[in-house]
């Protein structure tokens, strides 16, 4: 089996060795009812009441939902439904601090014994997955019985360039990471646990081999530091050699892949009762003054990280959400971090402006490296023709986004934004 | 604060650009153009100067008069013309290289679209074009002090007269009768490894190129070293096989693509009425990309049949 490779992408783990720092509570958190795939939840307050840290402000409505909990105490101020940003129509709690932090009383370690209690712990915790894609993880871990579970592989690569949030919860959190191994070992019962991670986080890579040492069934596997090796297909195939099939589900392979963070959460929850109010971010790029990794409540403003952080330069022109080669770039800096959010970056303007595009050379360097095995070069020929036969035929349906192909474009063709845009296409397509 | 610059991911890219291939290519091809100059003397810098100087002009017109973006940045147009230049013989009238700078960057890049658009190499057809239009200039080949004979040791060895060929290492090093970039076997490889190294080209078709000319000349013709080393094969098959818009986009496509200039080359040396093969193989092989690509379609990893 020839493994899949990936890219020598410049690495920028500027802030792997920067143990996170709490920021101060921001004035003001706006927690977005829809953190997640599926369906949003429900506010389960009123402008005017008073909620504390970890307690209920949204509840999950329908089976892929997740709830949401209050991040500071305070006041709730406004529960809105306009995006603030894109100005869509989106329910958001808006709660203003109290700066007091105080712990929702409520919040108490749940009894765990089944794996009705476990799911059901998993699902109260709020966590969904943590590494981008953000489908609720009690959803996930329920399997039907026909599923035969071999694998679960814990998602620590963070092949993304400048992320360490990752990297920094398997050092500063390792124990949570471990113990949510050891919980879904025991009441998911899969052949093996293989926690993955890049060669290029030694500290993460000792830290949890030690941790993880006398558990059976559970391993420690170390990837190539290549881009995308965490791509969950990629990363299926590369540790247990299965194909995923076109449409199917990991589980079809017997196998989940969940990330190391979101292991963690769930993990933290059932030890202490405490669900997903905060996270580790890295804050970092080329206009930042002092890039780290901070622990941030869920819906603070990503102005305040970066404030905390010694600020922008004057020449920031595109701030990210999330990694350079997935991650979305947003207009201003009055999003909140939502639970998916593992970095924020801010660029310089030599950085921010993308390349201009000129013929493509069909030198096939994006057939070559596609880790999906598709032709960018001739679903682009596809997309401009509108051939909607053809597309389907080059199955960018498959297409992971991972954004190789446009890396990697000697001409600088938007070849990913093709690839969503044909999908787009396709799927409209199929609605008439 | 200004506003931001919103675009879509990925942010970063490689360094990699088009021109830097194409330097790249350049570059590749400095080391036979030195030998070119040893072997054949100053009117193969003369040819050579010519041909680049118009290729690049001719493009520029093009663009100018069409009004496109200028691209001869690019160095694309550059490469034609030393490409060109190299398959010609030293003495050709200047006039007639200048035409067929205009055949390859007009009629068979500019006319279908230009960079990535066009079917066929344009040097490759400039050159068979030329080698109908002018066959006599473009067989005239002048004796090099050293050869035995100014006839190129392919069409020698078409008329039996063995005697007369050079010895092999004559051949490798390229002080014999042939077109002014093509007789030095050795500089060219040294051009392929590096664009090998830098990972402009990839193996697939000059091995499959090269390979095929040598186990099928030993079959069928004998002399396969002399196969390897007497015609336009090293740079044909590292430099016109390898031709991005013009040969597969997959490496195994890129495979079926050299190995089938590799037959056609044998067959027309040892069975057709012309000496060299090499040209002709690969404007054929140009016609049928479309074909292999179809064949090597890439199948998506887990992808459903339909």
């Amino acid at each position: 089996m020839k493994k899949i490779r990936g890219l020598p992408v410049p690495h920028s783990k500027n802030t792997a060795g920067c143990a996170p720092v709490e920021i101060p509570p921001p004035l003001e958190v706006t927690l977005p009812m829809k953190m997640h795939s599926g369906s949003p939840a429900k506010p389960v307050v009123a402008a005017g009441d008073h909620v504390k840290v970890g307690q209920l402000i949204g509840e999950a409505d329908g089976r892929v939902s997740s709830p949401v909990h209050a991040s500071v105490s305070g006041k709730v101020k406004s529960i809105n439904d306009t995006d603030s940003v894109t100005g869509q129509k989106a329910i958001s709690v808006t709660i203003a601090s109290d700066g007091e932090q105080s712990v929702y009383e409520g919040a108490a370690p749940p009894p765990v014994t089944s794996l009705a209690q476990f799911l059901e712990a998993v699902h109260n915790s709020g966590v969904v997955g943590l590494g981008g894609a953000g489908y609720p993880t009690a959803p996930k871990l329920t399997l039907k019985e026909s599923v035969e579970l071999d694998y679960i592989l814990i998602n620590g690569a963070e092949c993304e360039p400048y992320i360490t949030s990752d990297t920094r919860a398997m050092i500063d959190e390792a124990e949570y990471v471990a113990e949510g191994a050891r919980l879904m070992k025991e009441y998911l019962k899969p052949k093996t646990i293989r926690i993955c991670i890049e060669s290029n986080k030694p500290e993460a890579i000792q830290k949890m081999r030690g941790l993880i040492e006398n558990d059976a069934g559970i391993e420690v596997h170390v990837l190539p530091s290549l881009y995308p090796q965490g791509e969950r297909k990629v990363l299926v195939y590369n540790v247990t050699g299965r194909i995923v099939p076109e449409g199917g589900r990991l589980t079809d392979v017997g196998c989940i892949v969940i990330n190391c963070t979101t292991a963690a959460v769930f993990a933290k929850y059932i030890k202490t009762g405490m669900p997903l109010v905060s996270r580790i971010v890295t804050v970092d790029g080329s206009a930042v003054k002092s890039p780290r990794n901070v622990i941030a409540p869920i819906g603070t403003p990503i102005r305040e990280l970066f404030d905390f952080c010694g600020g922008l330069k004057d020449d920031v022109r595109k701030i990210l959400l999330g990694g350079p080669m997935m991650g979305a770039a947003v207009p201003g800096l009055d999003v909140p971090v939502v639970k998916v959010t593992n970095a924020v970056l801010a660029f310089s303007e030599k950085d921010a402006a993308p390349p201009v595009p000129s013929a493509c050379i069909k030198c096939g360097r994006c057939i070559a490296k596609c880790p999906m095995r598709l032709m960018p070069s001739s679903i682009e020929n596809a997309f401009e023709l509108k051939n909607l036969e053809s597309l389907k035929k080059h199955k960018v349906n498959m297409c992971a986004e991972c954004g190789c192909c446009a890396y990697l474009c000697p001409s600088k063709r938007p070849l990913a934004q093709v690839m969503t845009l044909s999908k787009n296409m396709l799927w409209e397509a199929r609605q008439k | 604060m200004k506003n931001m610059t919103v675009s879509f991911a990925p942010h970063i890219y490689d360094r990699t650009t088009t021109s830097r291939i194409m330097r790249d290519v350049v570059i590749a091809l400095l080391p036979a153009f030195v030998a070119s100059v040893v072997i054949f003397g100053p009117r193969a810098a003369l040819v050579t100067a010519v041909c680049v100087g118009s290729c690049v002009l001719f493009e520029w017109v093009f663009q100018k008069l069409m009004k496109k973006p200028v691209t001869v940045q690019d160095f694309s147009a550059c490469i034609t013309g030393l490409l060109l230049a190299f398959n010609l013989p030293v003495e050709i009238p200047l006039w007639q290289a200048v035409f067929g700078c205009f055949v390859a960057i007009i009629f068979v890049k500019q006319l279908f679209g230009g960079l990535g658009k066009n079917f066929a190499n344009p040097a490759i057809t400039a050159r068979v074009v030329m080698f109908l239009a002018f066959s006599t200039t473009m067989t005239t080949w002048v004796q090099i002090p050293d050869a035995v004979s100014s006839a190129t040791p392919l069409a020698l060895m078409k008329r039996g007269e063995y005697g007369d060929l050079p010895e092999l290492w004559n051949m490798i090093i390229g002080t014999r009768g042939g077109s002014l970039g093509e007789t030095s076997a050795l500089f060219i490889l040294i051009g392929g490894v590096y664009l090998l190294i830098r990972r402009v080209i990839t193996w697939h078709a000059p091995v499959a190129f090269i390979g095929t000319v040598f186990i099928l000349a030993a079959i069928f013709g004998g002399e396969p070293m002399h196969h390897l080393f007497a015609g336009g094969l090293f740079l044909g098959a590292f430099f016109m096989a390898t031709d991005y818009p013009t040969t597969p986009q997959t490496n195994l496509g890129r495979f079926i693509f050299g190995a089938g200039c590799g037959v056609l080359t044998v067959v027309i040396r040892l069975y057709g009425n012309y000496p060299e093969g090499v040209a002709f193989s690969i404007l054929l092989m140009n016609m049928v990309v479309p074909f292999i690509n179809k064949l090597t379609l890439r199948k998506a990893l887990g992808g459903a049949k339909g």
